[in-house]
């Protein structure tokens, strides 16, 4: 079983409207995929369901093979959420032990970090370039440096798969590039698999090697060469009656 | 007051009641404050009144009860409250702190009606509200280093876990951990802190012992591990040199330690501001 993640006819639904429809996709082993889709198009709901945060009312989730109920390896899984949304920023933590945080899972319970996770952190804060702020609290950076020590946070334990939400929001323009630079440096010299949900396609069909679209049914999953063939039609019908929403947010 | 200290047995379990809570009041503080949910501590106090109205009650309506300490039915209810409080979060999902509102007023319509039964206010109660040192008997001596003893192994043996649900609940459950039930933990813990520490700074000013020095150390510390043990280092020194002055000036216990908690954090304050220039 070489795919990642297998997503088998996942629907959801919130009270009585439908988020997600029919969803069936994989992630081959080594791919870094885009997930691109409007606002309120179910990608943060697909990727709950893929953490298994919410539970699909119909269909299968495998991770590495496993169905979701079953799967025991989440540390083999790093997760990057929507800066934003998910922590107060008054926290009083370094750099250092929020990195460290993204051990515990690995490491179990009561078991503590020895020297050799130890340097791992430092590897991990080293590889996003947080390193002259290692003792800094988290609340002090700016919101790229936050998000570059969420992405430490999320590599540290070493995982196979890394899943990314929207992980650009928030930080400035110029930080944007050299963010999906790193993403593309983790996906080939480091061989993890990414899956990165965005509404944004310009940007990322650059890195990316698979695109898939969504907007609560699935309306493309192919190689990013076969994206690049759609007409620009077919994205505009996709994007249906979202697309001048995509417009303002960029604005 | 130090021969003080050794002549009389009062005072001696006063203070090592004052030194455990001073230790561990703050210590579960950061991790209530830093998730937002000091005023848990409030509604819990208030919860823990009622039990302990209902103890002085049964104890005055029967005599077999005579002899039974109201800490424990406090701790009861202090418990059944925090989980009834946890209900209802599930409950009213996105408003989450009406649970405390209702918790709260409920203890305090409970603990009223207990104490109109009881036929009105008795001095024993008084020294619940406001903290006393000369009520601390040797009971609570052993039933409050019982709960320190196991707040110190649970937050050693759950560091990791509650660090990183208090700072990213949502990561942690999608790390693996176990969200519920070491909340479930935690909360308990809180309850059980809260109705331990009422002998000494009073059911009404149990929340402050739980928030002030936490709010002092949160301004200054550089870390996690700094603000806990500064939180600790901030609650020992308002309960000790309270104790002194409670003591030497006659004031009421929870009074005077809870006004050097707020100078601690004015003082926190003020060398933060210094600092900066």
């Amino acid at each position: 079983m070489d795919d990642i993640l297998r997503v088998e006819n996942v629907s959801f639904r919130y009270d009585d409207e439908d988020v997600l429809q029919h969803i069936n996709f994989h992630i081959p082993k080594g791919a870094f995929v885009g997930l691109v889709g409007p606002n309120g198009s179910g990608k943060s709901t697909l990727l709950k369901c893929i953490l298994r945060l919410l539970k699909p009312q119909t269909g299968q989730i495998f991770l590495f093979g496993t169905p979701i109920e079953q799967f025991k390896d989440w540390h083999k899984i790093g997760f990057v959420s929507q800066k934003a949304n998910s922590f107060n920023t008054g926290f009083p933590a370094t750099v250092y032990e929020v990195v460290a945080s993204g051990l515990t899972g690995k490491l179990g319970l009561f078991r503590r970090l020895n020297k050799r996770d130890e340097k791992a952190v430092y590897e991990a804060i080293d590889a996003v370039g947080m390193g002259p702020f290692i003792r800094r609290n988290i609340g002090e950076l700016s919101g790229g440096q936050q998000q570059r020590v969420f992405i430490a946070r999320a590599i540290v334990s070493q995982p196979e798969f890394l899943i990314l939400d929207e992980p650009t929001v928030g930080v400035d323009v110029h930080h944007v590039q050299s963010f999906y630079d790193m993403l593309e440096r983790l996906n080939k010299q480091h061989h993890m698999t990414l899956l990165l949900v965005t509404h944004d396609i310009g940007t990322i069909t650059e890195k990316v090697t698979h695109v898939a679209c969504l907007n609560k049914h699935l309306h493309f999953h192919g190689s990013v060469q076969q994206f690049a063939q759609l007409k620009t039609e077919d994205l505009a019908s996709f994007y249906g009656h979202h697309l001048h929403l995509l417009a303002h947010d960029h604005a | 007051m130090l021969e003080a200290l050794f002549q009389y047995e009062f005072l001696q379990n006063a203070f090592i009641v004052g030194i455990l809570i001073g230790f561990i009041a703050p210590l579960l503080g950061v991790f209530i404050v830093v998730r937002r949910l000091s005023l848990i501590a409030d509604a819990l106090s208030h919860v823990t009144l009622a039990g302990i109205a209902a103890s002085l009650l049964v104890q005055k309506k029967f005599l077999t009860f005579a002899t039974l300490n109201p800490i424990y039915i406090g701790m009861a209810f202090s418990v059944v409250g925090s989980l009834f409080i946890e209900k209802l979060r599930t409950v009213y999902k996105h408003y989450q702190e009406l649970a405390i509102p209702i918790i709260l007023s409920g203890g305090i319509g409970l603990s009223v009606i207990f104490i109109s039964l009881a036929d009105g206010f008795n001095t024993d109660l008084f020294s619940y509200l406001f903290g006393s040192v000369s009520a601390v008997s040797t009971t609570d001596v052993w039933t409050i280093s019982i709960i320190f003893f196991i707040v110190l192994t649970v937050i050693f043996l759950f560091y990791k876990e509650w660090f990183i649900l208090s700072f990213d609940e949502e990561y942690a459950q999608a790390s693996g951990v176990k969200v519920k039930s070491l909340h479930f933990v935690f909360i308990v813990l809180v309850a059980l802190v809260i109705a331990a520490s009422m002998r000494i700074v009073g059911i009404l000013l149990v929340s402050s012992l739980m928030t002030l020095p936490v709010a002092a150390s949160i301004r200054i510390a550089k870390g996690f591990k700094q603000a806990l043990w500064l939180s600790v280092i901030f609650g020992e020194l308002a309960v000790i040199v309270g104790l002194f002055l409670s003591y030497y000036l006659n004031l009421a216990p929870g009074g005077t330690i809870v006004l050097l908690a707020v100078c601690i954090l004015i003082g926190a304050i003020m060398w933060k501001k210094w600092k900066r220039g």
